[in-house]
């Protein structure tokens, strides 16, 4: 199968390689680059499981191919991890509020998260609702992951 | 991996229809919501596939000198939303784009994508409907503008020849100016879910605000195809502002519609959506453009 070039900038370092033009990014973020918290979920854009951000958006990588990706900037939950390994806010607020059990939602949660905080803007918990409307959970009740969020929110709003 | 045998990067729109004239079965791909999901559901399979994801020149938002809003057809869901210009003069389309599937979806649906597929559930289509939509749609023979109430031919038909393809919505400076529009999406669920009915609706009053001048209200789900509900408009164009006309146009749209029964909703249940949202919508729309009832 015809393969072509595609470079981009992946968590901050600009790579590029030959992919089949039929692979999703999914398929290439976890075959070619091993990240493996883009998990492959539903494969229907329904769950939310392989969620990225791309130039600022959150996408669901399992209906995007990985030939679109030319040119983008793309994170992963694995930019989120600090030189000496420690968690960052909201991946530590998942752990405190209990928001994490069997954690194959996580990653797509937390970059949706990362994508709403970083608006810097204060949301009403039904906003938040909203914005996290893109992911299934099937363990936690989704009350623990919102729980998460917000008080990430607050707590960079200088309000908590 | 998708099962498809060959992809084709359009471009330019010119190369997109070059592509087309070369591979004449390949299947057109734009955001990729509906034919990627159709792949994995094993359709389409072998399937040659010709990609418009590249073409950024129909991803803006602009005005026409006649004053035309001009949507590129691959604008996705959210930049509809977040658009300054259709905030500023016809918040009602952002809105219905804001209400398909979840965030994620949002970023890679298109609005041309929405009215292409044919189909009635489409939550921008009816308020594309509602706004009298001219289309812009470029083949071979060059580009030719037709209204959207005669794009569609049937569920999941639409009136675009081999070799074409839309390179434009335009909403002509009558249907919004001095207009206030409103969606309203009924489903089962508050997200991730298709309508069980659509209705998007829009009005102008008169300068005292008193008097509906214009109402032009269109459905998703009420019929095979997003259709408006001609009668209902002619019923309430130049009625007052006041409870019998709120009352006057749920009973009105239902002489226009022809719901059937899916696993979704019975057909009855649809009725009753029917004129519940045209009485909600109405009120709502009326209200916005300063109505007081």
């Amino acid at each position: 199968m015809e393969k072509k070039l595609v470079k981009c900038n992946i968590n901050g370092k600009d790579v590029e390689t030959y992919v089949d033009v039929r692979a999703s990014l999914t398929d290439m973020l976890r075959n070619d680059y091993r990240l493996t918290s883009v998990k492959k979920g539903c494969e229907v854009g329904e769950c939310g499981a392989c969620n990225v951000i791309i130039d600022g958006e959150c996408f669901n990588s399992c209906i995007y191919l990985a030939v679109w990706a030319e040119g983008k900037h793309i994170r992963t939950l694995e930019s989120l991890l600090s030189p000496d390994g420690e968690l960052s806010d909201i991946q530590q607020a998942f752990v405190d509020e209990a928001a994490v059990q069997c954690g194959f939602c996580t990653p797509g949660f937390i970059m949706t998260a990362v994508k709403v905080l970083e608006t810097g803007k204060e949301y009403t918990r039904e906003e938040l609702r909203k914005q996290l409307s893109g992911h299934l959970c099937r363990c936690t009740g989704y009350e623990n992951i919102l729980n998460a969020v917000e008080k990430t929110m607050k707590k960079r709003l200088g309000k908590a | 991996m998708y099962d498809f045998s060959a992809l084709y990067e359009a471009t330019s729109v010119q190369n997109a229809v070059e592509l087309m004239q070369a591979h004449p079965s390949a299947v057109l791909i734009a955001g990729g919501s509906d034919i990627l999901i159709k792949m994995r559901e094993g359709k389409l399979a072998g399937a040659e596939l010709i990609s418009l994801f590249k073409l950024d020149e129909l991803r803006e938002v602009t005005l026409d000198p006649d004053g035309a809003l001009r949507i590129g057809p691959m604008t996705s869901f959210s930049h509809a939303t977040n658009s300054p210009l259709l905030q500023q003069y016809m918040p009602a389309l952002g809105e219905s784009a804001d209400t398909v599937g979840g965030p994620q979806l949002r970023s890679v649906g298109t609005l041309g994508g929405n009215i292409c597929n044919g189909v009635t559930s489409a939550d921008t289509a009816s308020t594309q409907v509602a706004y009298d939509a001219m289309l812009e749609i470029t083949g071979v023979n060059g580009m030719r503008k037709i209204s959207i109430h005669d794009f569609y031919k049937g569920v999941g038909k639409v009136d675009l020849a081999p070799g074409e393809l839309l390179t434009g919505i335009l909403i002509p400076k009558e249907s919004y100016e001095n207009c206030f529009g409103y969606y309203i999406k009924y489903t089962m669920r508050n997200a991730m879910d298709i309508a069980t009915i659509g209705c998007s609706i829009n009005v102008v009053l008169s300068a005292d605000k008193k008097t509906i001048q214009r109402v032009r209200i269109s459905y998703g789900v009420a019929g095979p195809v997003p259709m408006r509900a001609r009668s209902a408009e002619a019923a309430v164009n130049g009625q007052p502002v006041n409870e019998a006309t709120i009352a006057l146009i749920g009973d009105a749209v239902l002489s226009d519609v022809n719901p059937r029964t899916s696993w979704r909703a019975s057909a009855d249940f649809r009725k009753q959506i029917i004129s519940e949202t045209a009485r909600r919508g109405l009120r709502a729309a009326v209200e916005r453009a300063g109505g007081v009832f």
